[in-house]
């Protein structure tokens, strides 16, 4: 996926004159916060828990070589293949590998956002191969070649009409007078076409929210049984993942799994919550012949030992999307690539580079609110920050602002000098201001002004009325 | 315990300095009425936020340098700010971390460092104020204060002991009014979205007064609410606390 993060500003404009996705935005920002809030509220153990699942995967970020090599141990024990991608293209490679040993046609996905990272599905096709999304969300933005908008609700920024409109062209054996303006058609006349595609498959590739070291197993949560028919009914099952999804031990995922249907739609628990292990045993009824983990890095591990190692815990539950007031006005393709909201903007740039993405973590109010609702307790604004530190030091940021901000600095070094300049300011605007008491318009303050008042100073500087009193008083 | 007559330094904030002096004067008042001798330190100027959340650490040390120099000495420093205290209570230490004797002085500073309101409710335990506001008001919690802080109930309770003053909850009351400093300069279509959403739940409590306690968010609110055409009177929250509210017209109001 081509990043367009650096015309963030551009994006967002767009996205905040697109009226169908400010309707779908509207019903979103009502509805995750609320169920969260709800199923937060059942739990009176949250907060202990949050501490738990922060400190599982602080050690196991400590300690990321022991796990990952335990997990790769046991994931050939159980008759499984690990394999190791340091960047997308060799993980692209080795998937296509994987596929070619059976001359795969069709290519069933479950829900995964390592496969949005690395374009796997634009490389499959460019490759002669037939990827096909399962998820619904998924599916939906695939007919309208798109990328997801949301990490757990890829078409959130679809209104229904949109999805009717977008299968009407793609499913073209539909007869004729076919209703599809509810949810249950909609999902009906997916379901049906998907049928098709699971029996189809060769090769099933899904995600996983965990990998377990203890015993090689890899776990999807998913609530529409996609990733179950994904990974059963094909020759090969891969699972796609980076790195940081390993967790010591069973118990450890199970205690994150408490945290993470709740932060995310606010379920006490996914509708299912799948653990593979290896490859079909002889006596199991089904299951894939081949089992295959291709382990990412893709940038991750260069963040290990950096102020952004922490973002490392970060588990996908979409809390700081779904809370987040600039996600909330611009959605999801506004960021330009793959992750949105405040762990994209976190994230992003320490994968395609503070050149690319620097605005991302620029754009926020650092109202902290992401970082209340995050269950693994990421310090977002903090780590925000440090990139917009990264960025100042890189000389990347507007030239005029850095020269402003430059000035600013010099003359609040200088309380003489700054007592000065905020008498002056604050007599000549308060002036300009006159009885109105406020500026509809001001050289220099056009971003302000553009769209709402500015107050006009009383007149006086607090500091020159409050001397004069003293030297009164003396 | 706070001592007897603390001595407390009153850190103006910058935009209560150049633009809204009544809420210095208001602070001064409400902190001399609960026993405190108030200092105004000359040297100060600003807290340095606008440079630490752009990026430019080098010169968010030398202002902090400034402040902590300029605010040495005194059992407190308030701020009617939760903002600029959130900086100083929160970041300034972390400015310092490699510098074991400045980290010291930081997190000294910051350890006395408080927002005007919990400062009064929390550390010197005033639960009233003996003041009338006519109006049925409407607050607005700053994320700051709110997240950083944990002002929340302290703003409330003395706004129970105002007479004449009725509080209505505002639906959203925590969400982010769009101004976030530098944010609502380098990003203003989106601040303007925000703040649009923020008045239209002002305007529909029905509230005749929006009050809260951090100037920008005032500001941004106020110009909104002045811009969209509607009369609400808006105010930092320590002006009707210390009933000052006929000194100056209400923020981006006709005087």
């Amino acid at each position: 996926m081509h990043p367009t993060s650096h015309a963030f500003k551009a994006n967002a404009r767009e996205a905040l004159d697109d009226n169908n996705l400010q309707r779908a935005l509207d019903n979103m920002k009502t509805g995750f916060p609320a169920k969260r809030a709800a199923a937060i509220a059942r739990m009176p153990e949250f907060e202990a828990l949050r501490d738990q699942g922060m400190a599982i995967k602080n050690h196991t970020l400590e300690n990321l070589d022991f796990y990952l090599e335990t997990f790769e141990r046991n994931v050939t024990n159980a008759g499984g293949h690990v394999h190791w991608a340091r960047t997308a293209e060799e993980a692209r490679q080795i998937i296509l590998g994987i596929c070619r040993t059976v001359d795969a046609k069709t290519v069933t996905k479950g829900k995964s956002m390592i496969s949005e990272e690395i374009a796997l599905n634009d490389f499959l096709e460019e490759q002669g191969l037939v990827p096909v999304e399962t998820d619904l969300g998924e599916y939906i933005i695939q007919l309208r070649h798109e990328a997801p908008s949301h990490i757990i609700a890829p078409a959130i920024h679809l209104l229904k009409e949109q999805v009717e409109e977008a299968f009407r062209a793609s499913h073209t054996d539909l007869p004729e007078g076919r209703p599809l303006s509810e949810p249950r058609e909609l999902t009906d006349e997916a379901r049906s076409v998907l049928r098709r595609r699971f029996l189809e498959a060769d090769v099933g590739i899904t995600g996983a929210n965990f990998l377990i070291a203890e015993t090689g197993s890899t776990v999807i949560v998913t609530n529409e049984g996609n990733g179950d028919l994904t990974q059963t009914l094909p020759k090969i099952h891969i699972v796609l993942a980076s790195l940081e999804k390993v967790v010591p031990t069973l118990e450890d995922a199970t205690s994150i799994l408490r945290l993470l249907a709740r932060s995310a739609t606010g379920q006490e628990f996914s509708t299912y919550t799948t653990f593979s292990t290896g490859p079909r045993r002889p006596g199991d009824p089904d299951g894939p012949g081949e089992f295959h983990v291709v382990l990412l890095d893709n940038g991750r591990t260069a963040m290990l030992g950096t102020e952004f190692q922490d973002m490392l815990r970060c588990i996908r539950c979409s809390a700081c999307l779904n809370h987040c007031p600039v996600y909330q006005s611009v959605g999801g393709h506004a960021y330009g690539w793959v992750y949105p909201g405040p762990m994209g903007s976190v994230l992003t740039p320490g994968l395609i580079g503070v050149a690319e993405a620097g605005n991302l973590p620029n754009a926020s109010t650092f109202c902290g609110k992401c970082e209340s609702v995050c269950p693994m307790r990421i310090p977002l604004p903090k780590m925000m920050r440090h990139w917009r530190e990264r960025e100042f030091e890189q000389a990347l940021s507007p030239a005029p602002f850095r020269t402003g901000l430059k000035l600013w600095a010099f003359v609040a070094r200088r309380p003489k000098l700054y007592r000065l300049g905020a008498n002056l300011a604050a007599r000549l605007l308060g002036m300009l201001g006159g009885s109105a008491g406020r500026f509809k318009s001001l050289p220099l303050a056009g971003g302000w002004t553009g769209g709402r008042d500015l107050p006009a100073p009383e007149g006086k500087s607090f500091m020159q009325q409050w001397q004069a009193r003293q030297r009164k008083a003396a | 315990m706070a001592p007897s007559k603390p001595r407390v330094a009153l850190f103006v904030t910058c935009l209560v300095d150049l633009f809204r002096p009544t809420v210095g004067f208001a602070a001064v008042k409400l902190l001399e009425d609960a026993g405190c001798q108030v200092d105004v330190p000359e040297a100060q100027t600003c807290c340095g936020q606008p440079a630490y959340n752009s990026g430019d650490k080098s010169s968010t040390k030398a202002i902090a340098r400034g402040v902590i120099d300029a605010f040495e000495g005194y059992d407190y420093v308030v701020a009617p700010s939760g903002s600029c205290a959130g900086m100083i209570h929160e970041h300034y230490a972390r400015l310092f971390e490699d510098e074991p004797a400045m980290f010291q002085r930081a997190q000294h500073l910051g350890n006395r460092t408080h927002e005007l309101i919990s400062f009064l409710v929390d550390v010197l335990g005033v639960t009233s104020v003996e003041t009338a506001y006519a109006g049925k008001a409407t607050y607005h919690d700053s994320c700051s204060g709110l997240r950083e802080l944990g002002v929340k109930q302290q703003p409330r309770t003395l706004l129970k002991s105002v007479e004449g003053l009725s509080l209505t909850e505002l639906p959203g009351a925590e969400v982010c009014c769009g101004f976030g400093g530098t944010f609502c300069i380098k990003y203003p279509d989106i601040s303007n979205r925000m703040v649009g959403d923020k008045t239209a739940d002002i305007v529909a409590t029905g509230a005749d007064t929006l009050l809260a306690g951090d100037m920008g968010c005032l500001m941004n609110m106020a110009g909104k609410l002045s811009r969209e055409g509607h009369t609400v009177r808006v105010r930092h929250v320590a002006e009707v606390l210390a009933g000052l509210t006929d000194e100056a017209a209400p923020i981006c109001g006709p005087r």
